[in-house]
């Protein structure tokens, strides 16, 4: 007999910060699987909101599709402030 | 496609193989998507789910006490105590998972006797000092054997181990604690603290498994960064560690071989029965088929209460997409 | 002091507040101790964690209103009893808690049963005394309210998928209804204790309760596709029952189970 389906937990922190993956659980639905998670992973006062998603909906990016989707990023240095020289005694730039 | 590991079996020194042992050289994480040997993921998921079963059968021979606990802040303490077991459970069927294999597989495989757990759980909770005895010499061991984990080279294993310990560093602390009030109460408390420590110290030490000469999973494990010190190792640590505790608790080890050697820095200890370690892993220990019986019951009995819930949710969904229609 | 006594037609507004507390604290406690008997039987691991907080929550309300229960009797006689005292060292017919809370865990439709009912009980009970004219009931209500909002919504949403999932668990959830049904007349029953501190502006009169009560519960039960059964209240001896320290056969093992350890060992600290 199958389990009931598994879901991808997020948790926000606090107010301020981005929801982080925490890990999975199983429930039947979304409200079982949000009671879920707030019992499971906030028991510590670990969190403020709870994102719960079905695993079988999330799409990854493969492995090996690394290179092609990341390394191109590699070169373009002028993305990062550190690339522009700031002349010494220039503030607030 | 969820981020869950399906690769399958690259050949010998494929390019796969290779970016493999690279990122195990440099001390990298493995993520669940990436390539993995399969016998580095068989290793795995044998290694977490026996991890994640000995937290769910843990629970029984502490639970045993919970209705009977004797003042309500312990019974407070344990009822939180068992639920982060079965809350470490989840975070490792939940790891497991990654690797491609359902928790339901699993808890079947639990079931049929085809894992094992740790063997220490086949001992009985006979007095409410074991309570305390588990907590400082059970999880003492566990702890010992966890903290490199949290460094193991499979990320989501490394993860779940990283907040396990960060919520069970403390359960030892509260094990030494019942046993320190219990040293320093009645003679009857005191006795029953001894009788204890008396039972469980042997038991704690085989925890760590059999010794490195014998231990057949542990080199692969260890070159493949699962494992970082070997099983004598870790047991020389824990030994070292609770002798001075045991000392302030004013409790004695059972072990007439304990002596400090000052040339090796470390305690001298005993060896324990490594003819009770088999017999008890073999199914014969005390409570082996009580601790099955018990998951599989409870496991059986909620089978009604799992579908009721997955047919509802698949009413509701019908009834939505009706009222969309 | 005897449950009689305790239902003293005479009571004062501060014998009546100890014993409303005491009232309070053992429902909080005998509930919390039922769930906690559930350890590792739960239907599914989540529910295991989620059955547990439930009973630390109860827990953690049941040694607050103990404590408090304690020092209030304190005032009144000169003898302090701890929350340990008064949970592990009285006899049955002075626990004070209502029926409903000692209903065993038969199955988990039973468990899901008495937890709606009695946590919208308490959701509604809270609620109130949150503005109770007694600071810290007041204090005490104003942080559990939160809590059995959640147990509510929690045995609410069990009650629906047992109710609507399949033939099997909407009949043992209607079964389980009907069990705990006839025990929940009691918790709306008024007396002279629950008058004396209506009247004082410490406490809530439970008749008052019932609308909000009803109506949330039968909310719930229209979504599960549930009838509210149809049974008649409990009928105890001369009209006696759980607060008047007149128990279910069942309760006496339940606190055996709970007090042997502490009552083997006479004045020991644990």
């Amino acid at each position: 007999m199958a389990d009931q389906p598994l879901w991808e937990v997020f948790v926000r922190a606090r107010r301020g910060l981005s929801h982080v993956h925490v890990g999975s659980l199983h429930a039947a639905d979304a409200e079982h699987a949000l009671h879920n998670a707030r019992d499971l992973y906030t028991r510590r006062q670990e969190g403020v909101s709870v994102w719960v998603v079905p695993a079988a909906e999330i799409s990854a990016s493969a492995p090996e599709d690394k290179d092609a989707f990341f390394d191109p990023a590699e070169d373009k240095v002028y993305r990062h402030p550190t690339f522009y020289p700031v002349p010494e005694g220039v503030e607030h730039l | 496609m969820t981020d869950r590991g399906t690769a399958t079996a690259a050949p010998e020194n494929a390019p796969e193989q290779r970016r493999f042992e690279e990122r195990i050289a440099a001390d990298e994480r493995i993520e669940p998507r990436d390539w993995m040997p399969d016998d580095y993921r068989r290793t795995l998921i044998r290694q977490i789910a026996q991890h994640a079963h000995s937290e769910i059968i843990g629970m029984q021979p502490e639970g045993n006490w919970i209705t009977r606990a004797p003042s309500l802040r312990r019974k407070a303490v344990l009822i939180a105590k068992v639920q982060d077991e079965a809350g470490h459970g989840l975070y490792l069927y939940s790891a497991a998972e990654t690797l491609g294999v359902a928790r339901e597989e699993l808890l079947d495989l639990l079931h049929q006797g085809r894992q094992r757990y740790s063997s220490i759980f086949n001992y009985p909770t006979v007095s409410w000092a074991d309570v305390g005895a588990i907590g400082w010499l059970v999880d003492g061991a566990a702890i010992t054997n966890q903290v490199p984990l949290c460094r193991c080279s499979y990320g989501p294993y490394a993860r779940a181990m990283v907040r396990i310990c960060k919520e069970e560093s403390f359960h030892q602390r509260q094990g030494f604690d019942l046993l320190y009030t219990l040293a320093r109460g009645t003679e009857a408390q005191r006795r029953m603290a001894q009788d204890s420590v008396d039972r469980w110290y042997w038991p704690s030490l085989m925890m760590f498994g059999p010794p490195d000469s014998e231990s057949t999973h542990s080199e692969k494990s260890m070159a493949w960064n699962i494992k970082r010190f070997s099983n004598d190792e870790l047991r020389q640590r824990f030994v070292d560690m609770i002798v001075p505790q045991a000392e302030a608790l004013g409790l004695t080890l059972p072990d007439p071989d304990l002596a400090w050697n000052a040339e090796r820095g470390h305690y001298d200890f005993g060896t324990p029965d490594w003819d009770e370690f088999m017999q008890v892993l073999k199914g014969n220990g005390p409570c082996n088929k009580q601790r099955i019986e018990h998951r599989r019951d409870a496991h059986r009995e909620g089978a009604w209460v799992r579908e009721a819930a997955r047919a509802h949710a698949a009413k509701s969904r019908a009834r939505s997409r009706t009222a969309a229609a | 002091m005897s449950g009689q006594e305790r239902g003293s037609a005479h009571a004062g507004p501060d014998t009546a507040l100890a014993a409303y507390v005491l009232r309070l604290g053992d429902d909080a406690l005998v509930a919390s101790h039922r769930l906690a008997e559930l350890a590792a039987r739960g239907p599914q691991l989540e529910e295991d964690v989620a059955l547990a907080n439930t009973a630390l929550d109860l827990l953690g309300q049941a040694r607050s209103l103990l404590t408090y229960a304690g020092s209030l009797e304190e005032r009144l006689t000169g003898v302090l009893r701890t929350e340990d005292d008064l949970a592990f060292l009285r006899g049955e017919d002075q626990f004070a808690n209502c029926l409903l809370v000692e209903l065993p865990n038969t199955d988990f439709a039973h468990t899901v049963a008495r937890q709606l009912l009695f946590s919208a009980y308490q959701f509604e009970l809270y609620s109130r005394l949150a503005g109770s004219a007694d600071a810290t009931l007041a204090g005490i209500a104003g942080k559990a309210v939160k809590e059995v909002a959640y147990h509510r919504d929690h045995a609410a949403g069990w009650t629906v998928r047992l109710g609507d999932g399949t033939e099997e668990s909407s009949e043992r959830m209607a079964a389980a209804l009907e069990a705990a049904w006839p025990s929940t007349a009691e918790l709306f029953a008024s007396d002279p204790v629950f008058a004396a501190v209506a009247a004082a502006g410490l406490g809530a009169d439970p008749p008052e309760l019932r609308p909000a009560w009803e109506a949330c519960v039968d909310g719930v039960l229209a979504e599960a596709g549930l009838a509210r059964p149809e049974v008649p209240p409990v009928t105890g001896p001369a009209g006696r029952g759980g607060r008047q320290g007149v128990h279910t056969e069942a309760f006496g093992y339940l606190l055996a189970e709970m007090q042997h350890l502490h009552r083997s060992h006479p004045g020991a600290l644990w």
